[in-house]
């Protein structure tokens, strides 16, 4: 799996999308999330399983992850991080 | 205790004492009398006229403790509460119940003094922006006192609300303080909230931008009940206070809702000739008032009348002979304020003949249909309109358990998902109106009906709505979003939802 | 089979998740996904990931189709890449000029069938003609790969391609309207109209769909749910063309079982043709029902 070349970022601000801002960490820095969300408390947990869980699924290992949620629902978050994921790589 | 809604009620609540629990819509049979306000005596030709908000304060006696009202006619054009408060601080007068017919963010303004003392509890129909967020923080010495509008008129009427001094936005007022709503440049259209404070409290202030000779016609609040009249520059800003004609949704969500909506009207039974209803002034309801008025053009069906909060849609109706008479509350926007004053057939009337369940009956005992919004559903049918996804107070009790309670058909419409967050939850975070009275939910993806429906289930066979039952509406919410985990709460009180006939059908407690 | 029918097919940005998740509730017979001319180039890659995930994971009620780029802009391949494995129903090439480009792109759905295990012919294509070269060769191009369903104008580019504007009448396309159905029926597949894009122009949007409902359009491509509600309601029979489409069966069916070779209706010869109009005309009210 190659890994993240520079950072990038991918999605929007609009309602019912998410931007997602990823950058390279060092090796065995690990993966990191920070999410900002209207629904911390109701969707937190779930929304950033969805960037975890996509990011291994791609083997990304180290890397620093910036979400702004605005509702977006789980196949818009999953095809955001791909997209940042990809254009990290290129 | 656990009250006839399902909600865990404290037996006391500090600061409220002892609580009466929800028994169900109609199953408190009220006790006692009428109360009023101190017999009044008011010499011949004596001025009541003084020369500012202050003299009005000391003139009203106003004290340490007592109990202030204003009414909401100006929304967020309202200049009065926000001026009379910073008066009475100046004042040095502190621990004042604030008891407005309800608060808009405007109102934000009263926050400083709110920290500072002056007004250590309020009774009201809702709170936004950051008043609501400091009522949720529990930062008020009382829990706050949730009431629908009908409620709100039933506990000033009944001494369970005692305003020591109420001060009335008059937008024309005589020397002698007949008030009327209607003329000058404040003019908001019907004073029905007003009218029940004016009906009751101790002490009266008028205060007005439109002094006009004695005497003045027509009267929504006569001079018998006023005490002290204030003259000032301006008592609101126009554009706060009436928009011009809302333009209906473009929305095509909210469209279909409102398609939806109509379509549960026309096959429920009560759409005939000689029906009546009320509309909100969201933007589902607005548009919905458009589809109503095509399909009783098209089937040549008129209202007997309408109620409302009354926006130029529903005056469009009355206008075109589609609706005969217009019971109006408040007024929304221009075209409303005018019917009202040129139109016969448009009649203000009072926030008790509007929706006090313990009176002769209020107009809501006569509704057909009401469309109403929510914040949340529950699979009970229970709607809150008062708190957000995140226990927020952010919205108004307004008229809706009132009509829902009253109506022949309750309509609730919202969109199924908002954002990433489901409409239809397993409990909504607090209830204003119990699911019993409520017959159907309607959002774009489908229509639910309350099982205890069975007649409106069995008219919906065939028309072609999308109806299924409410768990399968909430599965289809969470199949998309996710399932929300509860917000997490202490168990501070912070504010009580009083039911329209004076028990607690819920509380909010402070989020953590 | 019952035919599918395509009376409204709703365009949908396909970078915008809140009307990808909404598309289906409107009702259109089919919604097409835009990887063309609604994204923009430097979110090509995000909008064919967005429609792919939406497809995989929201259920449509309907047909899901995806306007890809044109195979050769540097995106239209990738596109295939991406979406195919979600298994749309139906992939619409812009701009088709030629039969070349239909059967590569064939090719690639064929692939694509195969390696995820598809049902071999289960994705559907349709082209849009939108220049007058891609008008001569309407019929090889709608006969092009047995996946064709469909062709549709692609009013716009084709006005530009005229170099004239466009109309409140139409007149401009009035030749490539006609030319493009008769290569859609010869080839025995649907003829969809272009998009009206003046949504507030109520009035002529219906004056529009009214005239080529009458030139025997099966549907036209819209942008909006207004559009979707008020194509479906033109082509839905009146209750008059039903009952007459019901009789024009019952007679067909009775001469049928008496083996005549006649079949008469009120004194007038009932053949083939108003049979399968009669069919027609039923297929699209049990539609409407719905």
């Amino acid at each position: 799996m190659s890994k993240l070349l520079k950072p990038a970022q991918a999605g929007s601000v609009e309602s019912s999308d998410i931007l997602i801002m990823i950058a390279p960490a060092e090796t065995g820095a690990g993966i990191k999330v920070e999410l900002v969300s209207p629904t911390m408390q109701q969707f937190g947990e779930q929304i950033t399983n969805v960037i975890m869980q996509t990011l291994v699924a791609q083997g990304v290992k180290d890397a620093t992850v910036h979400a702004n949620d605005k509702g977006a629902l789980d196949f818009t978050i999953e095809a955001r991080v791909v997209t940042a994921i990809n254009r990290a790589r290129s | 205790m656990i009250n006839a809604a399902g909600r865990i009620i404290p037996d006391q609540i500090a600061g409220l004492g002892k609580i009466r629990p929800y028994c169900g819509p109609f199953a408190t049979t009220p006790e006692g009398r009428l109360t009023g306000p101190k017999i009044r005596l008011n010499m011949p030709r004596s001025e009541k006229l003084v020369k500012s908000i202050e003299q009005a304060i000391e003139a009203a006696g106003l004290k340490d403790g007592m109990t202030i009202s204003f009414h909401h006619h100006f929304r967020n054009g309202d200049y009065i509460l926000n001026q009379v408060v910073e008066a009475i601080a100046k004042k040095g007068i502190k621990g004042l119940t604030l008891a407005p017919s309800s608060l808009n963010d405007i109102n934000d303004a009263i926050i400083p003094f709110i920290e500072e003392g002056v007004i250590t509890a309020i009774e009201t129909s809702g709170g936004r922006g950051k008043l609501g967020k400091l009522m949720t923080a529990g930062t008020l010495a009382k829990p706050t006192i949730i009431r629908s509008h009908g409620g709100r008129a039933r506990a000033i009427e009944a001494g369970d609300l005692k305003i020591d001094v109420a001060f009335i936005g008059a937008p024309c007022c005589d020397s002698y303080g007949n008030i009327n709503g209607i003329q000058g440049p404040s003019a908001c259209g019907s004073m029905g909230y007003a009218m029940v404070d004016a009906a009751y409290a101790d002490k009266v202030v008028a205060i007005t931008d439109n002094l006009v000779p004695h005497p003045v016609y027509p009267i929504s609040i006569p001079q018998t009940q006023v005490d002290f009249i204030v003259v000032l520059e301006s008592i609101g800003n126009p554009k706060g206070i009436a928009s011009g004609a809302l333009r209906i949704s473009k929305d095509p969500r909210e469209l279909l809702i409102a398609e939806y909506a109509t379509g549960v009207i026309e096959h429920s039974g009560y759409f005939k000739d000689g029906w009546s209803l009320q509309l909100g002034s969201g933007g589902a309801s607005l548009a919905a008032a458009k589809f109503i008025k095509e399909k009783m053009l098209a089937q040549n069906i008129t209202a007997s009348f309408g109620v409302g909060g009354i926006t130029a849609p529903f005056v469009d109706m009355l206008e075109q002979g589609l609706i005969k008479t217009i019971f109006d509350v408040q007024d929304f926007d221009i075209p409303s304020i005018e019917s009202l004053r040129n139109n016969p057939n448009h009649l203000e009337m009072s926030a008790s003949y509007y929706a006090n369940p313990h009176n002769g009956g209020p107009i809501v005992n006569n509704l057909d249909v009401v469309i109403l919004s929510a914040t949340e559903v529950d699979v009970d049918f229970n709607v809150n309109v008062i708190t957000d996804s995140n226990g927020v107070i952010m919205g108004a009790s307004g008229g809706h358990s009132d009509t829902a309670a009253g109506a022949n058909l309750a309509i609730v419409v919202a969109p199924l998902i908002r954002g990433r967050l489901p409409m239809v939850l397993d409990k909504v975070n607090t209830i204003v109106t119990p699911g019993e009275t409520v017959d159907v939910i309607v959002t774009e993806r489908g229509v639910a009906i309350n099982p205890r429906r069975t007649d409106l289930i069995d008219r919906m066979k065939g028309t072609g709505l999308p109806v299924m039952s409410i768990e399968e509406l909430q599965k289809m919410a969470y199949d998309l979003t996710g399932k929300p985990k509860p917000i997490a709460v202490t168990d501070e009180v912070v504010a009580a939802i009083e039911y329209r006939d004076g028990t607690i059908i819920d509380v909010v407690r402070k989020p953590v | 089979m019952e035919k599918k029918l395509r009376r409204a097919m709703m365009f949908m940005p396909g970078n915008n998740p809140a009307m990808l998740q909404n598309a289906g509730i409107y009702g259109a017979d089919t919604v097409i996904f835009d990887l063309e001319d609604a994204v923009a180039i430097s979110e090509k890659d995000a909008a064919r990931q967005l429609v792919h995930n939406a497809i995989k994971t929201i259920n449509y009620p309907c047909e899901v189709a995806i306007r890809i780029n044109h195979i050769l802009t540097p995106y239209g391949l990738d596109d295939l890449k991406v979406v195919l494995a979600a298994k749309p129903d139906l992939i619409r090439l812009p701009k088709a000029e030629s039969p070349d480009e239909i059967k590569q792109v064939d090719e690639i759905i064929s692939e694509a069938e195969q390696k995820y295990g598809f049902a071999a012919g289960s994705i559907n294509m349709m082209a849009a003609i939108e220049t007058a070269k891609g008008l001569r060769l309407a019929y090889e191009i709608a006969t092009a790969s047995p996946r064709m369903v469909a062709l549709a104008i692609g009013g716009e580019d084709f006005i530009a391609d005229l170099k004239t504007t466009r109309s409140k009448d139409g007149k401009e396309l009035y030749v490539a309207r006609s030319q493009l159905l008769l290569a859609a029926r010869a080839a025995g597949i649907d003829a969809i109209d272009t998009v009206y894009s003046d949504i507030n122009d109520e009035e002529t949007f219906i004056a529009e769909v009214n005239m080529i409902k009458q030139l025997g359009f099966d549907g036209k491509s819209v942008i909006n749910p207004r559009q979707v509600r008020i194509v479906k309601e033109i082509f839905t029979p009146s209750e008059k063309e039903i009952a007459h489409a019901e009789r024009v069966i019952t007679a067909y069916k009775a001469a049928i079982e008496r083996n005549s070779g006649v079949i008469n209706l009120d004194g007038k010869m009932i053949d083939t043709p108003m049979v399968l109009r009669a069919e027609r005309v039923l297929a699209y009210a049990k539609s409407a029902k719905r």
